[in-house]
């Protein structure tokens, strides 16, 4: 066979690339649903670090997630009324699927958690960091005023610097208890490199001040978002 | 010809170690870099790198004498990055952490200089048989260092192998640290280092 003429050359790569595609797409059908449920998890396992329950392997903490998020509500940037009957939103719906991009187009969506006995609300967040996206899980109190629990990710931010927004426990563990918002209802919880005001800032992570800032940038304008919940809740109390 | 030939085993086994691909031929550094912070992703990589290159070979030779030799890179490519898509699909439904840590480094197996060379140098050449033989052999000696490094990295990093502690919590509250340095990429590149050097030390003693 002449297997250096051009229509043999053609032909062979025409043919060689038409049997990966078929093949990849078949793999690619075949282990979706593995993979989809595989995601949904992790994103559990992140909402519930949010709220200081981490470490538990996967099947404790699909239970727990069952036992703890009581709905996942969405809002628009106009509505942000929490609904009445909350059985209708349970569990895993139409907010939980939400992701950034959705964010992006004015769904907001807020998980109403209970947590030993108390009503716990977490926001989800979607920040730019150095190198790539951030996003992370903000737990609040029940009045909405105080930081209840804080936790970060990031797809491709510096080993060791900015990775520590994720790595580093102590430090997501220092959002807890900061106030959120001041007198006008303006956002104030922040990362700063020169606290000012401990009641609401923290820290920045040492030799990573641009994903510090991302973080800063991130939490005020994504909690921003939630402004009009946050303040008729704190009117309720 | 006998499955286990001179010739064969030879195909199996020199590149474990005195033609390890890392220690010698120096290829695929940049992945092992990158993925040696813990033992746990170095030995999934050294796996996935060691069953495509073991595939890529057999397929390539068992199609070597029907591919057009203008387009022979690209052939190898493609067969490639199919595998390691394939691979990375699957790693992702039954091992999704681990296929969160190595994260990018999956898809660049397509890049690692050691498949497309066993390619070019051997299957292209070879039959199906030796050439998977070959393949296991380069990636078992490409797994081989990952996993020392890893080892070292996260013993003295983390204190700890394969997530179990290790350093019992005494020593910490003796004064004793971690050594954070050894997370970062640059003392993986020392310990690599380290390991060509003790490598070359024993093997090229006779050379002097």
């Amino acid at each position: 066979m002449k297997t250096n003429s051009n229509s043999y050359t053609i032909a062979y790569s025409a043919i060689l690339v038409v049997i990966v595609a078929f093949l990849l797409a078949f793999v690619f059908q075949a282990l979706k649903p593995a993979q989809d449920a595989n995601v949904a998890l992790d994103k559990k396992k992140q909402i519930l670090s949010a709220l200081n329950i981490r470490d538990l392997d996967d099947e404790a903490s699909a239970a727990k997630y069952k036992e703890v998020v009581k709905a996942d509500v969405v809002f628009t940037s106009s509505d942000q009324t929490l609904p009445k009957d909350l059985n209708r939103y349970t569990g895993e719906n139409d907010g939980f699927k939400l992701n950034s991009s959705d964010y992006k187009a004015g769904k907001y969506v807020l998980y109403v958690c209970e947590v030993n006995g108390q009503r716990k609300y977490v926001i989800p967040v979607y920040g730019m960091g150095l190198w790539g996206p951030i996003w992370g899980y903000i737990a609040l109190d029940a009045d909405c005023s105080k930081v209840y629990g804080a936790y970060f990710n990031h797809e491709s931010e510096t080993a060791g610097l900015g990775a520590e927004i994720k790595d580093n426990r102590q430090w997501q563990e220092k959002f807890q208890g900061k106030k959120v918002v001041d007198a006008q209802n303006n956002i104030i919880l922040g990362v700063e490199k020169d606290v000012k005001n401990p009641q609401s800032e923290v820290d920045a992570v040492t030799g990573a001040t641009l994903t510090s800032k991302g973080v800063d940038a991130m939490l005020k304008d994504c909690i921003g978002k939630y402004k009009s919940f946050i303040e008729k809740n704190e009117e309720v109390k | 010809m006998a499955l286990f030939s001179k010739q064969n085993r030879e195909a199996l086994l020199t590149p474990l170690n005195q033609n390890n691909p890392i220690a010698v031929q120096v290829l695929g550094i940049c992945s092992s870099l990158a993925v040696t912070s813990q033992l746990k992703p170095a030995i999934v990589m050294g796996l996935a790198v060691t069953i495509i290159t073991a595939f890529s070979n057999v397929i390539i030779s068992a199609i070597r004498k029907t591919i057009p030799m203008r387009i022979r890179i690209i052939v190898q490519l493609v067969v490639v990055a199919a595998l390691v898509t394939i691979v990375s699909q699957i790693l992702k439904a039954y091992s999704y952490d681990v296929s969160v840590q190595l994260s990018v480094y999956v898809g660049l197996i397509i890049t690692n200089c050691i498949l497309m060379g066993r390619l070019e140098a051997f299957a292209m050449q070879n039959s199906p048989w030796p050439s998977f033989l070959d393949g296991i052999g380069n990636g078992l000696g490409y797994a081989f260092i990952l996993v020392l490094v890893g080892a070292v990295r996260e013993f003295l990093g983390r204190g700890s192998l394969l997530g179990f502690q290790i350093i019992p919590q005494g020593a910490y509250d003796a004064g004793y640290f971690n050594n954070g340095m050894m997370t970062m990429p640059a003392m993986a590149l020392i310990l690599l280092g380290c390991v060509i050097w003790v490598h070359r030390a024993y093997f090229y003693k006779e050379e002097k």
